[in-house]
């Protein structure tokens, strides 16, 4: 599926916005402006944005500890997600989740998680639900290749498949687990063997190139809505930052050379160049919606630094579902 | 007279779950050997017959993914009851259970909703030994998310799993193995018994007791022994475990001024203790002794019928420790 130049600028467009936002994030954290953890999705841009383009608000998604991305690129607005981030009362979940827990259900967006592999059981859950009411929805548990190496994950994708759900399990293969090279916990190469224990088919795909990930999703998400079930997705990527915070080099765990090689590879900057090689992109274009969108953060910024934090009296508030209870 | 039939424990589950799933398309059930079989104690038997594959579904063998569905087909709107087969499998499945559906709404700001209803069979009594008898209510209770039922008897099964079913947030179910053949009057009709209100099953003047699931109906038993020796016990069956109605237990320990919670699970770090602190705290100068507990011993639940019969409370052991808080002995000691 040849996508068209309007699909190529709005992958484009989400990919921009995934940077700027980490960007972003990362010289507030810097700046000691963000408590908690912060683990940024810079390098990864294309798999979120390639995955989430084929899909609507009603499509739903769970996501990860580095679920800024998967927000972002389903629509996620800069306001309420940076005044989550800084834990304001205007944020996406009232300054109660945090960048761990960012989600919008409006978008379907099911929540980032703190707990590695726990989003892909969900994601079953609300597969489950598009199948039951028939709606032609579908479902995609984003996770990292460490996540594969959990219970929880290959439970989901045995009941996905065992139930037929329209699901699609895709797998962000940055080739690490916080500080521990992928090849030290796992004796396979190819994440997407696993798929085939499973009885889905597995695809694997360059997470650099937007293009080759939106055409696999594609055709996995038009697979699932067709009711054939579920597949795994096997995008190779890399995040460019440390597993949390904003160091990129001087890692003890991975070469700098490493990183060079994949920063050359850099998803956005590399479409730039193809897109205005095409056609589909100027250079005024180009630099006219980097200066849009860097506005749009410079908002949101300022939007949150201006919303108040949420009062004492809402730790209580929320815990339950209020129930009309009849005496 | 509909009110005088008669139903087990068991058909009374069912029946709450078949009628439910009557009123509302989005009701579904899931779970190991629920949907063909029934479920290894029946209480899902014909579900699957009445409402087709579709609605009652037969899971893999899958703790953690059978809560993660229930959790993601709650949150995008359906009214899933997902079944453990043991209470002790919650164990398998507690990340789903704690880190995501007691916390989901709350992390999110509130603007989720999960009307998701986890049905279990708890309780000890049947050789099953230390990991297939447990009463687990206590850690279930320390969540702040969860509601917690634990009914001793057919007519509050029925009642308070219809509430479990609409209540809006995640709720446990936990069933006594040893109840499920027991037999009582059931309305045919579709009721509630509300969640986290207390059931008085026997009011009395002398000393408050705390009990539910099994144990409500062993220290009704034991009741009756200490009528017959002029001691009236007032029972208080919670039912609901979390919330918890402290309001109706602190009312009866002003009046009686001596209080005992019975459990079946282990004493320690039982709710036994969070009742006898929160009586404490709001009704101390009216009590007469110290809250007394009973407990299981601090063991795994023992496999050989000879330890199992001495490590869960009974009426016997009951009675006795409800004669020592009213500073009486026990016959033979
Ligand atoms: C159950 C669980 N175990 C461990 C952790 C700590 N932890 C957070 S992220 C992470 C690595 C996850 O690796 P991967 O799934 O590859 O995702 P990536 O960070 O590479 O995107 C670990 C071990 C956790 N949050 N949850
Ligand atoms: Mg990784």
């Amino acid at each position: 599926m040849e996508p068209n130049p309007d699909v190529l600028r709005d992958l484009h467009r989400r990919m921009v916005r995934i940077r700027l936002f980490e960007e972003a994030a990362g010289k507030l954290a810097e700046a000691a402006k963000l408590p908690g953890f912060l683990h940024l999705y810079v390098g990864e841009e294309a798999v979120a944005a390639g995955v989430c383009v084929n899909l609507t608000d009603a499509d739903s998604i769970t996501s990860t500890h580095r679920g800024h991305g998967h927000l972002v690129a389903k629509g996620g607005q800069f306001r309420p997600m940076m005044a989550e981030l800084m834990a304001k009362s205007t944020g996406y979940c009232n300054g109660k989740g945090g960048s761990m827990h960012i989600s919008s259900l409006e978008l379907g967006m099911l929540g980032a998680n703190g707990i590695v592999g726990a989003g892909s059981p969900i994601a079953v859950g609300a597969a489950f639900t598009h199948k039951y009411r028939d709606d032609g929805n579908v479902a995609v548990a984003f996770f990292g290749d460490g996540a594969t190496n959990i219970g929880a994950f290959h439970e989901a994708a045995n009941m996905a498949c065992a139930l037929k759900l329209p699901i699609v399990f895709a797998c962000e293969n940055n080739e690490y687990g916080e500080f521990t090279r992928r090849d030290h916990t796992m004796a396979i190469t190819d994440i997407v063997d696993r798929a085939q224990g499973y009885g889905m088919p597995g695809v694997i795909v360059d997470g650099m190139d937007a293009v080759a990930v939106y055409e696999a999703a594609a055709e996995a998400i038009a697979f699932a809505r067709a009711g054939k079930g579920p597949t795994l997705i096997e995008a190779k990527t890399y995040r460019f930052y440390n597993h949390h915070g904003v160091q990129n080099l001087g890692l003890k765990y991975r070469p700098d050379s490493e990183v060079e090689v994949w920063k050359q590879r850099d998803p956005i900057f590399t479409f730039e160049a193809q897109l205005e090689d095409m056609g589909v992109l100027t250079v005024d274009r180009r630099e006219a919606l980097w200066a849009e969108l860097r506005a749009d953060i410079a908002d949101a910024i300022t939007f949150a630094e201006d919303s108040p934090y949420p009062e004492q009296d809402q730790i209580l508030e929320d815990v339950y579902t209020r129930m009309e209870v009849a005496r | 007279m509909s009110d005088e039939r008669s139903l087990s424990y068991m058909m009374a589950f069912n029946e709450a779950v078949r009628q439910s799933m009557r009123a509302d398309e989005t009701i579904f059930c899931a779970g190991e050997d629920i949907g063909a079989f029934g479920g290894v104690f029946g209480t899902y038997g014909g579900l699957q017959k009445e409402f087709g594959a579709r609605r009652v579904v037969d899971t893999p063998i899958s703790e953690q993914a059978i809560v993660g569905l229930g959790v993601g087909s709650a949150v995008t709107g359906l009214r899933p009851i997902v079944d453990l087969m043991f209470m002790d499998f919650i164990c398998v499945a507690m990340d789903q259970i704690v880190n995501q559906a007691a916390k989901l709404k709350y992390m999110f700001g509130g603007k989720a909703t999960l009307p998701l209803t986890i049905t279990t069979a708890g309780g000890a009594g049947l050789s099953a030994a230390a990991q297939h008898s447990q009463s687990l209510e206590a850690i279930l209770c320390h969540i702040p998310g969860l509601k917690v039922v634990y009914p001793s008897n057919p007519y509050d099964m029925k009642g308070l799993m219809v509430s479990c079913i609409r209540d809006d947030n995640p709720t446990v179910m936990v069933k006594h193995k040893r109840l499920l053949g027991i037999s009582g009057p059931v309305p045919e009709d579709l009721y509630t018994v509300p969640l986290g209100q207390a059931n008085m099953l026997r009011p009395g003047k002398d000393v408050t007791v705390v009990a539910w699931g099994r144990m409500a109906n062993e220290s009704m038993v034991a009741a009756e022994i200490l009528a017959g020796e002029g001691i009236d016990c007032e029972v208080i069956d919670p039912r609901t475990l979390q919330p918890f109605d402290t309001a109706t237990v602190v009312e009866s320990a002003r009046k009686t001024n001596r209080v005992i919670v019975v459990h079946e699970a282990v004493r320690f770090g039982g709710l036994g203790a969070e009742i006898a602190s929160q009586v404490q705290e709001e009704a101390f100068d009216f009590l007469d002794a110290p809250v007394a507990r009973i407990g299981a011993p601090f063991s795994p639940v023992p496999f050989s019928p000879a330890l199992e019969k001495h490590y869960v409370p009974d009426a016997k052991s009951i009675a006795s420790g409800i004669r020592g808080v009213l500073g009486r002995k026990s016959p033979g000691r």
